[in-house]
């Protein structure tokens, strides 16, 4: 039988390269020349749900809340064929905590409509939480499987999901709907698909194609940028190359729990790991040299 | 959410498999117990399981005032659901100001279910804890003995610091390894106080086909010698270097990311923010040019001897000891030399 899935993705700064480029004079992170790349274990999440609809039918929504610029991972889902894409995207929602993040995905899963099945990745490198999964289904009401490696079993809504549990591995049966958050040995996510690509590519978010209106009619009034934005995204949604954009009154989100408001923890202070060049013994890399080290070591009781 | 209480006790969640203690609730005890008389109140600990009133003796003697015992056999094996019924019923019940879980995959799973069912914080991944008295900027009233929450974020690139003035309790998961663990204190005791919880078919959704858990073959907590190799080792066969010389002074092997990544060797030896977090006597980095991450497991080390060929390498910034050059010439000169003094 079908299942209907909706997979929840993130853009995030590829916090795992930060590479000299990337470092400030003073030994602090530069954010701005990190890129966004597609959180990487939301692509194994996604990955697990195209494979539970190429076995059993039914459908893979994907849904993320950024900026607009975050319409890019959904682009990157529809290339590898996600059927329904959906841009969550409100200055209201800035600075959510983990229990804000999830109470909004919550609300806008709700708005999905029916699905059997949601997919997060485990965490995603910005924050590393791994708590936006289980706090969601917390907030949906439906049992969590963390952890997910592979699928064992889906049959007539009962899943069968071996999870890690970091010195070994269960398998647990539940009945569906149920959310699984999904790790990096799960599964080779699958490239983008050429012919998607080409016909995914132009794909917008109305937020996305009011600013290139803007930068391709610098010069023209208010009144006919909207004339262009409407012609075009008519021409898009002909296409179905729209990508669904929706904001905090759309999912009907109290807004006291959303943002700052809707968050129980704060950020107090951030302090940069400043790379600091203290002075170390420096051993000379010859034979001599390191039986000089291995006798200090010795003499100061570090080993022996 | 419960109402800030400067009464409450502060809580660790006790895990435990098969009736052994996770050994990261004692590190927690200690800390529960310094956060405690610092806040002038008690500690608690919460147990759930099957047959566990043995477990409680070791809580105390590591600092509990007092042990929630849960015992119900339908808690023999962790789930989410009703392990969060039982520490949302309990905290609600008791009020606790601070609840402390370890950032183990069952704390990460339960932690977060429990604060969503609160509708509390949780900060993951602690590597510290303090209380302090804390002005919001914006409303600028004085917050007393408020539980700063202390972890490395953006990648291990920041530390960030997280309160919570008013959405109690004050929770955080807190990574493995990183409080000390202290002496058992075999003169001290405490209160055994016996909960029950219900538990209906809602918060008992999953059911266990079967589990398979690994005996621990690296102990790399446990170790005084570590040697790490990285991605500069260059190959799995050039590895085995890495091994000999971790033979040769009796030490235990670990890996950064790069070297587990490339297939070097397996992911249980995996040092750093996603991996163990260790503080042997001595640490040598091996081909690890020591990026945030790797160093985020392993700068509280005593004392750590960096080779690598990059003099520009991170790994150097938190070493004493350097030696610029080819991992491939420099360890068996090593071990050559280990040699000679044995």
């Amino acid at each position: 039988m079908p299942y209907d899935s909706i997979v929840c993705v993130k853009q995030v700064p590829d916090t795992a390269n930060v590479t000299a480029e990337a470092m400030k004079e003073d030994g602090t992170v530069n954010r701005a020349a990190l890129s966004a790349i597609f959180n990487p274990e939301d692509l194994h999440a996604l990955e697990t749900a195209l494979e539970v609809r190429d076995a059993h039918g039914g459908t893979v929504t994907v849904l993320t809340m950024g900026p607009p610029k975050a319409a890019e991972v959904l682009r990157e889902c529809l290339y590898r064929g996600a059927d329904r894409a959906i841009l969550l995207t409100d200055r209201g929602a800035a600075a959510s905590d983990t229990l804000a993040t999830s109470y909004i995905l919550s609300q806008a899963i709700r708005t999905v409509g029916h699905y059997d099945l949601v997919f997060c990745g485990r965490q995603a490198i910005d924050g590393d939480t791994a708590q936006v999964g289980p706090q969601i289904a917390e907030k949906l009401g439906v049992p969590q499987i963390t952890y997910l490696e592979r699928v064992v079993d889906l049959d007539e809504n009962v899943i069968q999901v071996q999870r890690n549990i970091g010195q070994g591995w269960e398998i647990v049966e539940a009945t569906l709907p149920v959310l699984i958050t999904v790790i990096d040995t799960a599964n080779r996510p699958r490239p983008c698909a050429a012919k998607k690509v080409m016909r995914y590519k132009r794909a917008r978010a109305m937020t996305e194609l009011a600013g290139e209106v803007k930068d391709d009619l610098p010069e023209a009034s208010d009144k006919q940028r909207q004339a262009e934005l409407e012609r075009r995204s008519r021409s898009l949604q002909d296409r179905g190359l729209m990508i669904e954009q929706w904001d905090l009154k759309r999912i009907g989100a109290e807004l006291e729990r959303c943002g700052i408001a809707g968050s129980p923890t704060k950020v107090h202070r951030i302090q940069a790991i400043v790379l600091t060049k203290e002075g170390f013994t420096e051993i000379p890399p010859t034979e001599e040299g390191v039986r000089q080290l291995v006798h200090e070591l010795v003499v100061d009781r570090t080993w022996g | 959410m419960i109402e800030p209480n400067r009464q409450g006790e502060v809580w660790v969640f006790a895990e435990q498999e098969d009736g052994s203690l996770h050994e990261v609730v004692l590190e927690l005890c200690g800390k529960a117990r310094e956060l405690a008389d610092q806040l002038g109140v008690g500690v608690g600990v919460v147990l759930p399981g099957r047959d566990v009133q043995s477990l409680a003796k070791p809580l105390f003697t590591h600092g509990a005032d007092r042990v929630y015992l849960v015992e119900d056999d339908r808690l023999a094996h962790y789930q989410t659901g009703s392990y969060c019924r039982v520490m949302s019923t309990l905290i609600e019940k008791h009020r606790p100001q601070i609840v402390i879980y370890g950032a183990t995959p069952l704390g990460r799973d339960l932690g977060p279910r429990v604060a969503s069912t609160m509708r509390a914080g949780l900060t993951a991944d602690c590597t510290d804890l303090e209380i302090q008295n804390v002005t919001d900027p914006r409303t600028k009233v004085e917050h007393e003995n408020l539980l700063l929450q202390i972890r490395p974020a953006f990648g291990g690139n920041i530390i960030a610091t997280i309160i919570n003035y008013d959405w109690w309790p004050q929770m955080a998961t807190v990574r493995e390894g990183v409080m000390p663990l202290k002496e058992a204190d075999t003169s001290r005791d405490g209160e055994l106080v016996r909960e029950s919880v219900e538990l209906d078919e809602s918060v008992l959704a999953l059911r266990l086909i079967k589990r398979h858990i690994e005996p621990r073959k690296v102990n790399l907590k446990g170790a005084r010698v570590i040697v790490a190799g990285g991605g500069g080792v260059g190959s799995k066969d050039d590895f085995e270097l890495i091994q000999h010389l971790a033979g040769a002074i009796g030490g235990a092997v670990g890996a950064s990311r790069a070297a587990v990544d490339s297939g070097f060797i397996g992911k249980e030896h995996q040092i750093g923010q996603t991996g163990t977090t260790v503080r042997p006597a001595l640490y040598i980095a091996a081909g690890i040019s020591g990026a945030v991450q790797h160093r985020a497991g392993m700068e509280e080390s005593a004392k750590i001897v960096a080779i690598n060929t990059d003099p520009d390498a991170p790994i150097f910034s938190v070493a004493q000891y350097g030696i610029v050059g080819d991992v491939k010439k420099i360890i068996p000169m090593m071990i050559k030399a280990i040699k000679e003094k044995q």
